[in-house]
């Protein structure tokens, strides 16, 4: 039986189960429902959960779970000269488990019946020539003893779907049973639905967390096997970045770090007032209608990808700085520079700054306000001294929050910055960051396992742990804006 | 005690404010109906009346704090020392700084103690120095009688006292731009009784110095701390006399009804 029409089985049980389950509790008390515990619709709710969602987790861990068990037991027929001198265990694991596929699909297409399968098992020349018709290509001639390999894998394949299958439902139809059983005027099929509900939250929520420290995770693993190659001293205290090809390569952190960080204060710098200023306008002096409109186009500007404002700074700034700036004052006559991407940068993040620090300035109470002009205080002196004051930390959280955005930003700095890893103090000079030399380092052409590819790791990590770092004192610092006015 | 007495004497019967015909409009509510009276200098003058007749309303008119509110539409004449305070010509924050305010609910800034009071000071350069500043917020504090309590922690934030000391700091703060005239929105509505005593006590002090206008909803406050009471109800002015007077010998038949709780 196939996966999908096993689910379309479960979905369909489900639907019955809510109906029956809904039809038992009313048939319970002949109709009237007030002499139910709950609603008739929570009775049918608890059949179809329980007929559906312990037979679909079965599903799941099977699915899971079996690949790993035929693995095992395959990897066990595969005798030593199987393996070819240059060849793996896991090389040969491989050819199993695509010569297997490859038959699934002339089975499939009906290119083949199962007797012409079996019996191209003796003759692996034809064998190998079949699977080529169907894309399966393989390099070197297929062993007899690798096909009958592949033959097992097919059938124990298809005998544990079938257990599965058969599993699956039997465990739908108890649960079913089971539900549709318990169904009485008393039972409690609210507060039952309520713990389904409650768990299936959880449940989606230690997904992501637990996807996070997967990411993690692997950042550290991959970072940590980079460091095995190479010195963490050189990585973090070298002000060279030189990667080469043939290995002996300077795989300094510094001018990456610098470059980021240089970008990122530009940015700030271009973000940070306007945002504020655009803030404070919209929130204390900008009519209803002005702010109706003038709001959401800002945010705009926050829809508009990355890669367009990295275009307008390859187009537009970068030689607009050139030309009116970085030559005229002798400071270089590049195009790319940490200048023209921190000001495109700055551009981005005005809208995070402006829409995070109005949410916040609205929050300043309105009593507040009102206790300065009563005291006969401008509005501009409110806002400088009593407003702004009270909004502050929560300002600063939003500017960090903003920070971490920039030194998380790529294309911008690979459009307007260049990726020319330097030390320099010249803004009009081309420099790289962090993010961008991951990119290039895993996209090169070098060895997956050579330092040159895993440094991408050890950078992301870095680069993580920086940014994680300027969250959680956002967090820290917003938290304690919060307690002043609770 | 020797100072109330002296000051009771002093009780002049000039009027500091005088308003004729006002009227309040939020949008399409006609909050506030055609509202005349005299705000006695160095007098302390109780507002009453039950819940929504427009007693904030009206104060808010006085130091022109409605301008604030995007909807409110005011009409009427409103003189102060004979100045029409509604002219176009008169700063609106020049006379929120004469006509100080004390709202409902506390509310400190989110700065030190100190800076809570010198806030208004500052803002006014009603100090030449540093000296004349801490001087200001001196006495400003020990006339909201809030010295004792908070002189050791002047820097600790205002908005770390209870409710009743932010409150004597409110007042302290408003006390400390040397008002003429003080209103108060029901200042003791949130302060235990002891906090509500001490309060009192200043109003009728700071009698000797302003004219002191209070909304309140207790009969009891007003009779102990008003000279003057004004008794609104659905946004007119329904009596206003001698409080002695009102709470004894209303003429009106709604304000005996009210003071006596049968209305509210
Ligand atoms: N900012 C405002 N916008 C619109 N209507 C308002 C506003 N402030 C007050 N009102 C209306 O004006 C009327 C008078 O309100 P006001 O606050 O003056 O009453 P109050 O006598 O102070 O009542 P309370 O004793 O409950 O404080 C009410 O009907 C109220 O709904
Ligand atoms: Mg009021």
């Amino acid at each position: 039986m196939s996966l999908g029409l096993l689910l379309l089985l479960l979905l369909a049980l489900g639907a019955l189960g809510f109906l029956a389950g809904r039809q038992r509790a009313l048939a319970a008390v002949r109709g009237d429902a007030r002499d139910l515990h709950s609603l008739p619709g929570y009775y049918g709710q608890t059949v179809a959960l329980f007929a559906t969602v312990p037979a679909l987790l079965l599903c799941l861990v099977w699915l899971v779970v079996q690949p790993a068990i035929v693995e095992r037991s395959i990897s066990a027929l595969i005798l030593p000269e199987d393996i070819t001198a240059g060849s793996s265990l896991v090389l040969v694991m491989s050819d199993v488990r695509r010569i297997a596929e490859g038959m699934d699909a002339l089975a499939v297409a009906g290119a083949a019946s199962e007797g012409e399968i079996a019996a191209l098992v003796g003759q692996p020349d034809a064998l190998k020539e079949r699977l080529a018709q169907t894309g399966v290509a393989l390099a070197a001639p297929i062993l007899p003893h690798i096909a009958e390999a592949a033959q097992v894998w097919r059938a124990q394949t298809a005998l544990g779907g079938q257990i599965m299958a058969a599993a699956v439902l039997a465990l739908a139809v108890a649960g079913f049973l089971l539900a549709l059983w318990r169904i009485a005027p008393e039972f409690r099929a609210r507060n039952v639905v309520e713990r389904f509900v409650r768990v299936l939250l959880v449940a989606a929520s230690s997904v992501a967390i637990l996807t996070t420290i997967g990411i993690i995770f692997s950042l550290v693993f991959e970072s940590w096997h980079f460091f095995q190659l190479y010195p963490a001293r050189d990585f973090f205290l070298s002000l060279t970045w030189a990667p080469k090809f043939g290995g002996g390569s300077d795989l300094g952190l510094w001018p990456l770090l610098w470059g980021t960080l240089y970008v990122s204060f530009i940015a700030l710098l271009v973000a940070v007032p306007i945002g504020l200023m655009a803030a404070i306008y919209l929130s204390e002096y900008a009519s209803p209608a002005v702010r109706a409109v003038a709001k959401p186009a800002i945010e705009v500007l926050a829809g508009i990808p990355s890669i367009v404002y990295g275009l307008f700074a390859l187009m537009t700034v970068g030689p607009f700085l050139r030309d009116w700036f970085a030559q005229p004052l002798g400071l270089g006559d590049s195009s790319s520079s940490v200048m023209t991407a921190g000001v495109v940068m700055g551009i981005m993040l005005i809208p995070y700054v402006s829409s995070l620090s109005d949410d916040i300035i609205n929050a300043v109470p309105q009593s507040l306000r009102d206790g300065s002009y009563g005291l006969g205080a401008t509005q501009s002196e409110t806002i400088r001294q009593v407003v702004f004051p009270a909004a502050l930390p929560g300002i600063v959280g939003a500017i960090l929050m903003a920070a971490s955005r920039a030194i998380g930003e790529t294309m911008i700095v690979v459009l307007g910055a260049g990726a020319a890893a330097k030390l320099d103090l010249n803004p009009f000079e081309a420099m790289t960051t962090v993010t961008v030399k991951i990119v290039s380092q895993l996209t090169g052409d070098t060895e997956f396992a050579s330092p040159e590819t895993l440094v991408a790791f050890a950078l992301g990590l870095t680069l993580f742990v920086f940014t994680l770092g300027l969250n959680i004192l956002a967090l820290y610092i917003v938290r304690k804006y919060r307690e002043q006015y609770e | 005690m020797n100072d109330m007495r002296l000051t009771e004497k002093v009780v002049t019967e000039t009027a500091k404010i005088t308003a004729r015909g006002v009227q309040v409009h939020y949008g399409t509510n006609h909050a506030l109906k055609d509202v005349d009276v005299d705000i006695l200098d160095k007098t302390v003058t109780a507002f009453i009346g039950p819940s929504g007749c427009g007693k904030s309303t009206f104060l808010r008119c006085l130091n022109r704090m409605n301008d604030t509110v995007a909807s409110a539409r005011v009409t009427g004449r409103i003189e102060m020392d004979g100045q029409d305070i509604y002219d176009p010509r008169v700063d609106p924050v020049q006379l929120r700084a004469k006509v100080g305010m004390v709202f409902q609910k506390p509310n400190p800034f989110p700065k030190s103690i100190y800076d809570n009071v010198a806030y208004g000071p500052k803002i006014h350069g009603l100090a030449r120095g540093k000296a004349e500043l801490d001087e200001i917020v001196e006495t400003s504090l020990k006339k909201a009688a809030l010295w004792n309590e908070v002189k050791d922690r002047l820097a600790a934030p205002g908005t770390g006292l209870s409710g009743g000391q932010q409150q004597r700091l409110c007042i302290a703060r408003a006390v400390a731009t040397s008002p003429e005239v003080l209103l108060m929105d029901e200042p003791c509505s949130a302060l235990d009784p002891i906090a509500t005593a001490q309060v009192e006590e200043l109003i009728d002090e700071l009698r000797a110095q302003f004219s002191v206008v209070i909304v309140t909803h207790s009969m009891q406050q007003a009779a102990r701390v008003s000279q003057r009471t004004a008794f609104f109800h659905l946004g007119h002015l329904v009596e206003y006399g001698e409080t002695g007077h009102i709470f004894t010998n209303p003429t009106d038949p709604r304000t005996e009804a009210y003071i006596t709780g049968r209305i509210g």
